[in-house]
């Protein structure tokens, strides 16, 4: 970050006035559409779950219930009374870390999605890692070799890397390493107890969720390289002798890599919210297996919290790589 | 012609015969279970094998298909219809308020994981097609909005669009005759991609049991009952996967060439 480390060059355009007015600007902007966006998404969530057919209380006891429990269930969840009383309530216990109690589990939902989370936040980690090391070599190769037969033969393979839907890609992961090779386990997930089982048991749903990432990466990484390669300062780079490999890999990967953050940006969200899927293949006891596991009890005060904690996480990783990159590109924050 | 263009439409092409067919034809009944033939691998009779109901794959793919045409071309509508509206109207009102409100609402709708949102109203209000194709074509309308909105202001510039406005005519005609008819190649390109995505959402939507409900064949739901299968018939997995990534590919492959083929600056320097 510029603001931690400020170079020679960072320091000039931080010295002058106008630019850190329009950097405060920048922020602000940023803060307040943060600000927006969680909004926006609490009350999305909160109406989806009021106008659940029928009302929340019978909806989650079902048809057998007695009218007794019903009543009851209705006056500990505040159906009694108006629902933006509802929402101010239920916002306003969530900013001091209540998230509510589970129906099923008995059990405060906040510790639910804690020890959940630590099996989602590294999974998706190890997804954008694995997606990156491999997006990085196969975007440089395709560039440098543009045109020609590896670039066309890596391109293709990107295609199918898109295509792929990553709970099936996944369903033959299992079949080719977990039960032909057995060298992984097929799902499941015993704790952080034993670090090496633990991340064992992530290797595969890692893999499943970063190949198509990846291939998305690297298609974005290479058209970034072939238009940088197109500049001036390229081609004196060039001119004082510097071979194409080494341009590439000095100087045109550092001004590509914009697009790319952002692109990474975007699919650390993506990989958080998409392995609620990839979790329900492997078994994994993650934040996305939770939301499904309350589906299926229809316990909504825990579908609620816990889909709000995702999308807050997907609204707040955006924040940060907006942020991110106002750092690495001054002009960015001019607008 | 690319190669590309040309594998892309031949694979979309196939996809939408199949679906077309299986209207009218199937090879087999699919409602006439047959458990003697459970888990057969593909022979003659059945080019695909058989499921663990005896079912003939090849029947069920196809009626697979038009589940997740149906689906995907129908949130797509969704999203060019309440889209394009609302793009050519920030476009029309370029700087003003109205442009400030229709991007900022679109801005929201991006930060949004869609999948998890998809998940949601499917599961509070009832696992079905219909709402699965709610659930997606919401997410289509930003992005068929902020391209529309792209596509338009540059338009908007042109000296002949200043003559028209000169001339007394309204921004909503203007909107509709010269601008709309200018970027119908953006839209259509945009169309075949989210197509294709929209069918990944739904195979993924089915596959968690919120997509189509039995016994309507869907390819997601295809593979997850595959799933405890696998290893002893891993061509029930095999074959619904296949169609997927091949539709997907396919339609992937259309909108680059066409996209290509309709932006000569693209195809210079690409």
């Amino acid at each position: 970050m510029a603001m931690t480390g400020p170079t020679a060059r960072h320091f000039t355009v931080l010295s002058c006035g106008v630019s850190v007015r329009s950097m405060l600007r920048y922020l602000l902007h940023r803060v307040i559409s943060l600000g927006l966006g969680l909004v926006a998404a609490s009350v999305l969530i909160f109406a989806v779950v009021t106008l659940v057919p029928g009302d929340p209380a019978s909806f989650m006891l079902g048809t057998g219930a007695q009218p007794e429990t019903v009543a009851a269930l209705r006056q500990q969840m505040g159906l009694d009374q108006p629902w933006p009383l509802r929402y101010l309530t239920w916002v306003g216990a969530l900013l001091q870390g209540d998230f509510g109690q589970s129906l099923t589990y008995k059990t405060p939902v906040a510790g639910m999605i804690r020890d959940r989370m630590q099996v989602s936040l590294p999974l998706a980690l190890m997804a954008l890692v694995l997606a990156a090391a491999v997006a990085f070599p196969v975007g440089l190769f395709a560039a440098s070799r543009r045109g020609r037969a590896g670039d066309v033969a890596v391109m293709g393979g990107t295609q199918l890397g898109i295509a792929l839907p990553n709970f099936w890609f996944a369903m033959l992961l299992v079949l080719i390493f977990a039960v032909k090779l057995r060298w992984l386990p097929a799902g499941g997930f015993a704790g952080w107890g034993d670090p090496v089982a633990a991340l064992k048991s992530l290797i595969l749903p890692a893999i499943a969720l970063a190949l198509p990432q990846a291939a998305i990466l690297a298609r974005v990484l290479r058209s970034a390289l072939i238009e940088q390669q197109g500049q001036d300062y390229i081609r004196t780079a060039r001119a004082k002798g510097l071979s194409a490999g080494q341009t590439l890999r000095r100087h045109a990967l550092r001004n590509a890599m914009i697009p790319v953050l952002t692109i990474m940006g975007m699919q650390f969200s993506f990989l958080l919210a998409g392995a609620i899927i990839i979790e329900n293949v492997f078994y994994l006891p993650g934040l996305g297996r939770l939301i499904f596991q309350a589906i299926s009890q229809r316990d909504l005060i825990v579908v609620q919290s816990a889909v709000l904690v995702l999308v807050a996480a997907v609204i707040a990783v955006t924040f940060l790589v907006d942020l991110a990159y106002a750092a690495i590109d001054p002009r960015l924050r001019q607008r | 012609m690319k190669p590309g263009l040309i594998l892309g439409a031949t694979l979309a092409a196939l996809a939408l015969l199949a679906a077309a067919l299986s209207l009218v034809w199937t090879p087999h009944d699919i409602t006439q279970l047959a458990i003697v033939q459970k888990l057969q691998p593909p022979s003659v009779a059945h080019p695909f094998g058989t499921d663990h109901f005896g079912r003939d794959i090849l029947s069920m793919v196809m009626l697979g298909a038009q589940v997740s045409i149906a689906v995907a071309l129908v949130a797509v509508g969704i999203g060019m219809g309440l889209g394009v509206p609302l793009g050519l109207l920030a476009a029309a009102h370029r700087g003003g308020w109205l442009d400030e409100v229709v991007m900022r609402g679109n801005d929201l709708i991006f930060a949004f994981p869609s999948l998890v949102i998809a998940i949601l109203i499917t599961a509070v209000f009832g696992p079905s097609a219909v709402n699965a194709i709610i659930a997606i074509g919401i997410f289509n309308i930003p992005v068929f909005a902020r391209v529309t909105r792209g596509g338009a202001l540059p338009i908007w510039t042109l000296d002949y669009i200043r003559a028209a406005e000169v001339s007394g005519k309204g921004r909503a005609r203007i909107s509709l005759q010269h601008i709309l008819p200018n970027i119908a190649n953006l839209l259509i390109v945009q169309g075949t991609i989210q197509f294709s995505l929209g069918i990944l959402a739904e195979a993924g939507l089915s596959y968690v049991g919120l997509g189509a409900q039995p016994p309507t064949p869907s390819w997601g739901r295809m593979l997850a009952e595959a799933q405890t299968m696998v290893t002893l018939a891993p061509h029930v997995a095999i074959i619904p996967g296949l169609c997927i990534v091949l539709t997907v590919l396919g339609l992937n492959l259309l909108g680059d060439g066409l996209r290509d083929a309709l932006d000569p600056r693209l195809r210079v320097t690409r």
